[in-house]
């Protein structure tokens, strides 16, 4: 009991902390996704959408640098059939040191790196900052949903105000989720930027959504085997901790019954 | 190897006594797991088990990891993306080994917490604390150095303003840093020897924690009530204690499963809970993190390191008296390392001569203060070093002290303990008897210091 209440007080405390070092935040919302929770899984439907965004806009500055393109068929990505895959892949062009030149990729190839200086690679965004942490700073929306990135990039590409200021040549941009208010990047998206084949809606928040669960799954590729592998896996301990928990009392009943029965020796 | 009389290894077949007579190592396998152990064990008592498998565990995983990482500042971070995505079954793998140190640290604090209240550290088992205290110390070493193999930015940034704490140290300070460090700042030496040291520390820590179990196996198992075994004969000390096997293994195997139960949870449903945002972006020496945060298993410790700042009065006087020589920074180092080497001497600022603090009504709430100044370190360490929390941080910090150079020497004085009972088997009977089955004898008072 008293451990159980320690590691409670510990978490509440740390959680406390997290939230509270991020810092100067912006406003982040709590946008619902597939993959929150223990059971929840990537929707494959959604991360396609994702990666027509994240192709049509994102790519023009930003990389997946960790990305192989082969993962685009995985199981619990976004799935497309192995032909349209390579496909894909041909679309690229790859620098390949061997023949010192450039190459069409293939599907072992990884996504090219960022094209401009300043635009981060993406391949890891959705887990390098932190996203909605729960009311008040709680760290709660983290401890249930574990770290919330997506809730971040989407609030960031649905949350530009309109305004812009100019400061040392650079243009910037005012953003109500950035940290410190001004983004040099220029609004993204704007609603209507693509078409999806399956009709889905594309809304500014619905397309953000889109391309923010997207890159969680290029942060995350193994998200729903690990959920998996996490539940199995407590499933099992839960059945073998009521067998040694029965165990346990049956070795100790005559231990206990001999000095509650009887008189000890 | 034990002190309490028991039955030992008898060989009996003629494999086995000519093995005896070469090499007794079954009669030391049997010694060990079948060692008299009090048998009023309570639930704090499963804490040793699951660090030794947190240990196991650590060095397995950490084993496998070794295989796939690649120990150079342009590849350590590819690497680790590496196994989490190419190498088979590699996410679980590596989400295992950082969950495990985090699991690592709530067991120890648990560990010593246990110690601390039962009064474990008292004679004759000062040694076994100390081995322990040693172990604590080469974890953390061992935990801080393993966060920076990832080389993301806390990985960097940690490791620059840990190593900046040796710097801080008057004379010798940048000479040390830079030895430490292998060159003026983190950079691939440091990476390098981080990373021999952190597989190398490990085995360190097993070979300690087998003499930190030899240590205890002399003396005994402390127990809730701090009575001694009874040792004149065997079948009284029989009436004591039970055998470790099957008895305490199979409690202690319920109690892991319970706690892997969480543990897999968490390894399985929110694995970056515990760890920082930051650390997914590559180690970058140009770009500063807004808040340098440590692990939070180092966050107490951190804390009392920042409470100490060039206005508080104590870090005036001791700048003054020196001549300047200790300033607040080496004074912070000092106060971080002093709360650990206080920790360690506890078995000699502790005067009370009971030693389960169940009957010691005074220490009971100084303790559970302890207990809760430690929460409040933790969090005040994560926070930011402005507004109110420095002074909280100063407050805890100086309880800290205070509990242990204070508090613990002056109750051993003024505290009138409550009766202690005889011995451990009235204890037992009082838990799982009737009060008439206890031979009447229950509670045999303990004459007051």
């Amino acid at each position: 009991m008293i451990k159980k209440l320690a590691i409670a007080v510990m978490a509440l405390a740390l959680s406390g902390g997290a939230a509270m070092a991020a810092g100067k935040a912006g406003k982040v919302y709590d946008y619902d996704f597939s993959f929150e929770g223990p059971f929840g899984t990537f929707d494959t439907m959604q991360l396609q959408r994702g990666l027509q965004v994240y192709t049509e806009v994102c790519a023009a500055c930003h990389g997946l640098r960790y990305v192989p393109f082969r993962t685009l068929s995985d199981e619990g990505g976004p799935m497309l059939p192995e032909d349209q895959m390579r496909a894909y892949a041909a679309f690229y062009e790859v620098f390949d040191p061997t023949i010192d030149d450039f190459r069409t990729a293939e599907p072992t190839d990884h996504f090219p790196l960022s094209a401009l200086e300043n635009a981060p690679d993406l391949s890891m965004m959705a887990k390098a900052r932190a996203g909605f942490s729960g009311p008040y700073g709680t760290g709660l929306s983290q401890l249930v949903n574990g770290m919330g990135g997506p809730e971040y990039i989407a609030s960031l590409l649905a949350g530009y105000t309109g305004e812009e200021k100019e400061e040392a040549g650079t243009i910037l941009y005012e953003n109500t989720a950035f940290p410190g208010g001004w983004i040099s990047m220029a609004p993204p998206l704007w609603g209507d930027d693509v078409e999806f084949a399956d009709g889905a809606p594309t809304d500014l928040e619905s397309i953000s959504k889109d391309v923010s669960a997207f890159l969680m799954w290029t942060a995350e590729p193994k998200l729903n085997a690990r959920k998996e592998v996490g539940f199995t896996a407590v499933m099992f301990l839960i059945v073998l901790s009521v067998l040694l928990y029965l165990t346990n009392k049956r070795l100790w009943a005559p231990i206990k019954a001999r000095v509650k029965g009887q008189p000890a020796e | 190897m034990s002190g309490i009389p028991h039955d030992h290894y008898e060989p009996k077949t003629g494999g086995e006594k000519w093995l005896h007579s070469r090499l007794p190592v079954v009669g030391l396998i049997y010694d060990t797991i079948m060692i008299p152990t009090p048998k009023n064990l309570n639930w704090m008592w499963i804490w040793g088990i699951v660090l030794m498998f947190c240990l196991i565990l650590q060095i397995v995983t950490g084993i496998i990891l070794v295989m796939h990482y690649t120990p150079h500042v342009d590849m350590a971070f590819a690497s680790v993306e590496h196994i989490m995505r190419n190498v088979n079954g590699g996410y679980m793998m590596r989400y295992l080994h950082m969950n495990g140190a985090s699991l690592f640290f709530v067991a120890v604090y648990l560990h010593i917490f246990r110690g601390l209240y039962y009064g474990s550290y008292k004679a004759p088992r000062e040694i076994t604390w100390i081995i322990g205290m040693l172990i604590y110390l080469l974890m953390m070493g061992t935990a801080f150095m393993g966060y920076v193999l990832p080389w993301g930015q806390m990985s960097f940034w940690g490791a620059t303003v840990i190593t900046g704490l040796f710097g801080a140290i008057p004379f010798v300070g940048d000479a040390l840093q830079t030895w430490l460090l292998g060159g003026p700042a983190v950079d691939n030496a440091t990476l390098n020897r981080f990373f021999s040291l952190h597989y190398l520390l490990p085995f360190v820590i097993l070979g300690l924690a087998i003499v930190h179990v030899w240590a205890f196996h002399t003396t005994g198992n402390n127990n809730p009530t701090g009575v001694e075994v009874r040792r004149t004969s065997k079948e009284e000390a029989a009436r004591d204690t039970l055998p470790f096997w099957p008895y305490f293994v199979i409690k202690d195997l319920f109690a892991l499963a319970v706690i892997m139960v969480v543990f897999f949870a968490v390894v399985g449903f929110m694995p970056n809970y515990l760890g920082h945002p930051d650390n997914y972006v590559e180690a970058n020496a140009l770009v500063t993190p807004s808040h340098i945060v440590p692990e939070w298993y180092f966050l107490p410790f951190y804390a009392i390191l920042r409470a100490f700042t060039p206005d508080v009065w104590i870090v005036m006087f001791a700048s003054w008296i020196t001549g300047g020589i200790i300033d607040a920074a080496f004074f912070g180092v000092l106060a971080m390392f002093g709360a650990i080497a206080v920790m360690a001497v506890v078995p000699w600022l502790d005067t009370s001569t009971v030693r389960s603090g169940r009957y010691r009504p005074m220490f009971k709430w100084w303790f559970w203060l302890f207990i809760v100044n430690f929460v409040v370190l933790t969090w005040v360490g994560a926070m930011p070093a402005e507004g109110i929390y420095p002074i909280i941080a100063l407050i805890g910090s100086a309880y800290w002290f205070a509990y242990f150079l204070v508090i613990l020497p002056l109750l051993g004085v003024i505290e009138k303990p409550t009766a202690q009972p005889a011995t451990i088997e009235d204890d037992f009977k009082a838990h799982y008897g009737k009060a008439s089955d206890a031979d009447g004898s229950a509670t045999a008072p303990t004459p007051a210091e």
